[in-house]
């Protein structure tokens, strides 16, 4: 398995390759990742280092990337030691180890695309070389419905979707923030503030609207955004009922679900597959949902969590009322939470990679194999 | 210009030429390779979900009626000839969601002996025909546009191969997929 972005630093496409491999590795698949990473930096021992990443400006943010002779090296080495089954580059479009050990192999290759993005100046520009190195890929992964409406349109093609898993032990078991619930009164909601379509001020209206009949209500919001701004949208009696926790740790984040009585995800937007939901489930929170589609499915219509209508303040605190009422009806729903996000597990997951794997290699003989002559484009 | 510098610069540009032909013919010749492999492993996955499905309807754990559906259409589909494979394929795809999205098919399945592996088996294999057929279009596509591409038509870089087709079906897969753990 390829990542293109230095292990070193956290993001979402190494955690990704991070818990597939160790996933895989569970299941009894020997793994090697090869990442970027620095020369003194702490690796996992499925983790081979394909170099130094050189921090350039790419696609509109700055990436850590490695490219030239010294990875082109390195990855021809692991491919050609390796001896693999299967090459699974993620991002192959990123000018990183992935595009380099897709050009250096023939032989079943799998690609998983990350990304989704309006429009790419980058893709067009480089699109035939890109084109090239692409069309060797015989299996393609895209990991939402965003990542794979990007690829139709600016590479071309189309992909499966196996959407990212949730490592559910990680959040099952955790200690509660302190001075916060589970009290029969906290309402917890986590993701960008200060992005509409996550549905805060929704949640805030509605909050509005219980709080001056209910004295124990209050309000746990967590991520990145302004705490000023998300506090000013609450009337000054009740801004000391609401906690703005800010951007927080991994650790926290599991806390965190653990600290409420009901977890609101009032997203107004078709959001393909709600990771925060399902690590809120994985917790074993009570969900109160908006009814978006893809909320109604993870939920299975309401058996693992309670729905809103979308966008409806007085909908979600009618909901809400009666769920923090129901003490009963809560532990049901979070138990249904706790079964019905097992298949969101990564070791779901990857079991759905390894069909794919099965699937390039059902016909292909001699697994992969080092490009001969080098890189001609 | 002298005739050395003439007949230097024509030979420079018919080396050039030839090395891009052939590098060109080389790739098409790989989409060719890559498009017979997807081909096959296509082929492959039919044939198992097939397989699959003959086991489950033979196996008693489903009432006689629904083996009986269930065995009709692995039939048909396996014995359709070229031109009614893609409709065939999607019957057996609407069947076997018929089949599975009856109430409480998995936990009924699960309790009979032997019923969980099936259940498994076809799982994957219903999965592995969805893969396969993306897989596969997506090299036929690729193929496609560069057989059309000006120099591989007039040189005929692709020899004398039809376009590959697509292969079409209905493989949408069953509600009850919702519910494997």
């Amino acid at each position: 398995m390829v990542c293109p972005y230095t292990w070193d630093v956290p993001g979402g496409v190494m955690a990704h390759v991070r818990d597939l491999a160790e996933a895989l590795i569970a299941d009894g698949h020997h793994v090697s990742v090869l990442a970027p990473a620095a020369d003194d930096a702490p690796l996992p021992y499925y983790v081979t280092s394909a170099g130094r990443a050189v921090p350039v400006p790419y696609n509109g943010s700055v990436a850590r990337l490695a490219f030239g002779f010294l990875s082109a090296g390195r990855v021809r080495k692991w491919l050609r030691e390796g001896r693999f089954d299967v090459l699974h580059v993620h991002e192959p479009a990123v000018p990183s180890v992935g595009l380099l050990a897709v050009w250096a192999a023939r032989g079943p290759i799998v690609g998983t695309f990350h990304a989704s993005y309006q429009r790419s100046r980058v893709v067009a520009v480089t699109a035939p070389v890109l084109q090239t190195a692409l069309e060797k890929i015989t299996g393609r992964i895209a990991v939402s419905e965003a990542a794979r409406k990007t690829l139709v349109e600016h590479i071309g093609g189309d992909a499966v979707l196996i959407p990212n898993g949730v490592t559910v032990g990680r959040y099952a078991e955790a200690e509660p923030l302190p001075g916060w619930g589970p009290d029969g009164g906290v309402i917890g909601f986590l993701g960008r503030m200060d992005e509409p379509r996550k549905g805060l001020p929704v949640l805030l209206e509605a909050f509005t609207l219980l709080a001056p009949e209910r004295p124990g209500l209050r309000l746990l919001v967590a991520g990145p955004g302004d705490a000023e701004e998300v506090l000013g949208k609450v009337p000054p009696a009740l801004r000391d009922r609401v906690g703005v926790l800010g951007m927080v740790s991994e650790d926290d984040k599991a806390r965190a679900y653990h600290s409420v009585d009901v977890f609101c995800a009032p997203n107004t937007h078709g959001e393909s597959f709600g990771i925060v939901l399902a690590e809120a489930m994985a917790a074993g929170a009570t969900v109160l949902a908006s009814d978006i589609p893809a909320f109604r499915k993870v939920l299975g219509e309401g058996q693992a969590g309670a729905l809103f209508t979308t966008g409806d303040a007085a909908s979600l605190a009618r909901e809400a009322a009666a769920l923090l009422d129901a003490p009963e009806r809560r532990a049901k729903l979070s138990d249904e939470a706790r079964v019905a996000v097992r298949q969101y597990d990564w070791s779901t997951v990857a079991r759905d990679v390894v069909r794919v794997y099965e699937t390039v290699t059902a016909t292909a003989a001699g697994g992969v194999q080092e490009e001969r002559g080098g890189a001609v484009l | 210009m002298n005739a050395m510098t003439v007949s230097l610069l024509v030979g420079a540009v018919i080396v050039l030429a030839t090395v891009y032909i052939s590098w060109r013919a080389g790739r098409l010749d790989r989409m060719h390779i890559r498009l017979e492999t997807a081909r096959a492993a296509l082929d492959a996955a039919l044939i198992s979900r097939a397989a699959v499905c003959m086991e489950l309807a033979a196996s008693r754990v489903l009432d006689p009626a629904t083996s009986l559906v269930l065995a009709t259409a692995t039939h048909e589909a396996r014995t359709a000839g070229p031109e009614e494979r893609e409709h065939a394929e999607s019957d057996l795809s609407r069947t076997i969601r018929a089949v599975m999205d009856q109430d409480r098919f998995r936990e009924r399945l699960a309790e009979t002996p032997g019923g969980a592996t099936l259940m498994a088996d076809l799982d994957t294999a219903v999965t592995k025909v969805i893969y396969s057929r993306r897989f596969y279009n997506n090299a036929a596509e690729v193929t496609r546009y560069h057989q059309r591409r000006w120099l591989a038509r007039t040189l005929r870089l692709a020899g004398h191969t039809d376009p590959p087709s697509y292969f079409e079906i209905d493989d949408a897969e069953p509600a009850s997929f919702a519910q494997r753990a």
